[in-house]
């Protein structure tokens, strides 16, 4: 957390912010009162299961629901001090590309099979630089592809996506994406398409590409190692909701809510002996349609039984001052079992 | 590619080559079926016994099938000269023989119904395309509207509707009724380019409103599959404008699909269309098939199968290779 000593706002402050989408077969309730801020030079990692709105969420920053006819968002959506959920379709496309950019999970379907890499990324740039003519805009992207690590930039520049190998495809992505120099960078699950020795060049590259610009980024994944690695605060997200958030160290070293025991008890770990089994978590992700009542998560919740007298009807809030915790679970009850028989077991 | 191009033309014509087999067998078969003897098929059944004989010795009837399908093919390459005795009469390459009929070489006839087939079938397909990419497109952007589906409701009767309906309909309303086209037949493009134009409008339109409501309904559903495409997001995430979105990103991957079938439609429109020229008394080739058809005359109808089949041939060459340019993901080895 920064140390909060002027009132500017964060460079993307997201309040209260509902999606919906209306379907046949009811209301699609993906992201339910989801608060957060990142400010700028800062990593927020988002994890949760699929599902669990990580991605709506980032679309709808990016206004990418607006092309959705049954899509319905609202709440306050601030990127350095603009609104966006009420402003225009046009005023979002602007900020779109240019101080705001996203990276998507699997670059083969993300990049157009037909177009060459160069004009794709020739194209983004010229979007919001109206005025360059072609051939600045083709060195600048060239000059992207070499700083993302490309090699003979120039040479595969008319090469096709399926011409790139996973890594490289992706690497090109990033430098579509950061061509603007955006302020505000969204990673979705950019790792998970690729091979276990390219992730972590990728996640190099993309603080390394952070610290350059000084740029906010959101990580979304569901790889907490990930996170470990890179974020600065970290929200836990399940069935729509935050249930968790907090500094990423804090929130690893001291976690709060069950579900995010259970996430960590999924991760393997190769400092663990063979014989014992991953935790995961049991049952599955929750209907958006027909979310559990109160605490989405109580129907999965091992110590669901364990909360006093606090009813489970009730929707828990986030509480806490800078880690703060949605569980019904009293504080010391949450403590003792997280030492006693959680902690143990990862 | 070179060895490709090779390879995909020597195939093209083993495959004319099957073709031609296949119809000459039928070609030779047919009488047999019937009972009726070819060489009085050229010269009228009143004839006397000795010039029916001097037929099948000129036209090589009495010759096993195999030699005279080598004799067609040599005709086909090279010319041929139907002779008995002093009596020879040279058919010059590619020679499909001559009209039961008419006698008149059959080459040269189907030659001069060639431009009328054309005129229609090109014409068509320009209307066609613009027809249905646009309406399909505007379909799929504006899907579930009541627009989308009077739009589909009137690409189905298109694609249910026989053009000798709709073409009957057509020129009762505005030929007949409202007097905006005149009454006429095919005027050649180099003789009055206006009069040609005017000819055609209906035929046209009558022809491609079938193919448009084809074409309608297959670009609406590759839009609809292409929008949903993870590229057309990230263009949307570029900040590109909608209408490049659509009009570049995503309308480029849903005409992909749209040119295999122009080119078999078109290929298969060449031989010959023959409900609308005779809906529209066109005299080209599908009229022209039609009329052999009707009076038993083998060679044009041989001719005709052939000319169809090798335009089928040769456009489906031209969108293999086609699709090898648009689509880089194709490599042609």
């Amino acid at each position: 957390m920064s140390i909060g000593a002027t009132n500017a706002r964060p460079y993307l402050e997201v309040k209260d912010l509902n999606v919906r989408f209306e379907t046949d077969d009811g209301i699609v309730q993906a992201v339910t009162d989801s608060t957060f801020s990142v400010e700028a030079g800062q990593t927020l990692g988002i994890v949760g299961e699929s599902g669990s709105g990580k991605s709506v969420t980032s679309l709808a920053v990016l206004g990418l629901h607006r092309t959705r006819s049954n899509a319905k968002v609202s709440g306050e959506i601030w990127l350095d001090d603009q609104e966006l959920v009420t402003a225009t379709d046009e005023q979002v496309r602007l900020l779109r590309g240019g101080k705001m950019a996203m990276i998507f999970q699997d670059p083969l379907s993300a990049m157009h099979p037909y177009f060459t890499v160069g004009s794709q990324i020739v194209e983004a740039y010229r979007v919001h630089h109206p005025g360059v003519n072609k051939k600045v805009a083709r060195e600048r992207a060239i000059d992207m592809l070499a700083r993302v690590g490309i090699p003979q930039p120039e040479r595969r520049f008319n090469d096709y996506a399926h011409q790139f190998s996973g890594g490289m495809r992706q690497r090109a992505m990033i430098a579509m994406a950061l061509v603007n120099d955006p302020k505000l960078l969204i990673a979705d699950e950019p790792t998970t398409a690729l091979d276990v020795t390219v992730q972590a060049q990728i996640l190099d590259l993309i603080r390394d590409l952070q610290d350059e610009f000084g740029s906010a980024v959101i990580m979304i994944t569901h790889d907490l190692g990930v996170v470990a690695e890179l974020a600065d605060d970290v929200l836990v997200m399940y069935g729509g909701k935050v249930i968790e958030k907090g500094p990423a160290l804090e929130v690893f070293q001291n976690p709060q809510h069950p579900y995010t025991w259970g996430l960590l008890g999924s991760m393997p770990r190769l400092d663990r002996e063979v014989r014992d089994r991953l935790n995961p978590v049991k049952g599955s992700p929750p209907s958006l349609i027909n979310l559990p009542s109160g605490c989405a998560f109580h129907p999965r919740c091992p110590y669901a039984g364990r909360n006093g007298n606090r009813s489970f009807n009730e929707v828990p809030l986030l509480h806490g001052d800078v880690h703060k915790v949605a569980c019904h679970l009293p504080p010391e009850a949450r403590t003792e079992i997280f030492q006693q028989e959680v902690l143990p077991n990862l | 590619m070179l060895a490709y191009l090779i390879r995909r033309l020597f195939n093209a014509v083993l495959t004319l080559l099957v073709v031609t087999a296949v119809t000459f067998g039928i070609f030779f078969l047919v009488p047999k079926a019937t009972g009726t003897d070819p060489a009085l098929l050229y010269i009228g059944k009143t004839s006397d016994a000795a010039s029916v004989e001097g037929i099948r010795v000129k036209m090589g009837l009495n010759d096993p099938i195999v030699v005279q399908y080598g004799k067609f093919l040599k005709g086909l390459v090279a010319g041929r000269d139907y002779a008995n005795g002093p009596d020879v009469q040279h058919c010059p390459a590619p020679c499909l023989g001559y009209s039961f009929k008419t006698d008149q070489e059959v080459t040269p006839l189907l030659l001069g119904d060639l431009p009328v087939t054309l005129s229609l079938a090109l014409g068509a397909a320009v209307l066609w395309l613009i027809m249905g990419i646009s309406t399909g497109v505007i379909s799929a952007l504006r899907r579930g509207t009541v627009l989308d589906r009077v739009v589909m409701g009137g690409a189905l009767a298109g694609v249910s509707l026989p053009i000798y309906f709709t073409g009957l309909l057509a020129s009762a309303i505005f030929v007949y009724w409202l007097g905006w086209l005149p009454q006429g037949e095919y005027v050649p493009f180099t003789e009055s380019p206006g009069d040609w134009f005017v000819q055609l409008i209906l035929p046209w339109i009558t022809l491609a409103f079938l193919f448009a409501a084809t074409y309608a309904r297959l670009t609406r559903a590759n839009m609809l599959e292409i929008l949903g495409e993870d590229y057309v997001r990230t263009a949307r995430a570029k900040g590109l404008r909608e209408r490049a979105v659509i009009g570049k990103h995503a309308l480029r991957s849903s005409l992909t699909p749209i040119v295999t079938v122009f080119g078999l439609d078109l290929g298969a429109l060449l031989g010959g269309a023959i409900l609308t020229e005779k809906v529209f008394n066109l005299r080209g080739l599908g009229y022209q098939a039609l009329t052999a058809i009707q009076g038993n005359d083998l060679p044009i109808i041989l001719g005709v199968t052939l000319i169809a089949a090798s335009f089928i041939v040769i456009a489906n060459l031209i969108v293999d290779l086609v699709y090898g340019l648009i689509d880089p993901r194709v490599r042609l080895a």
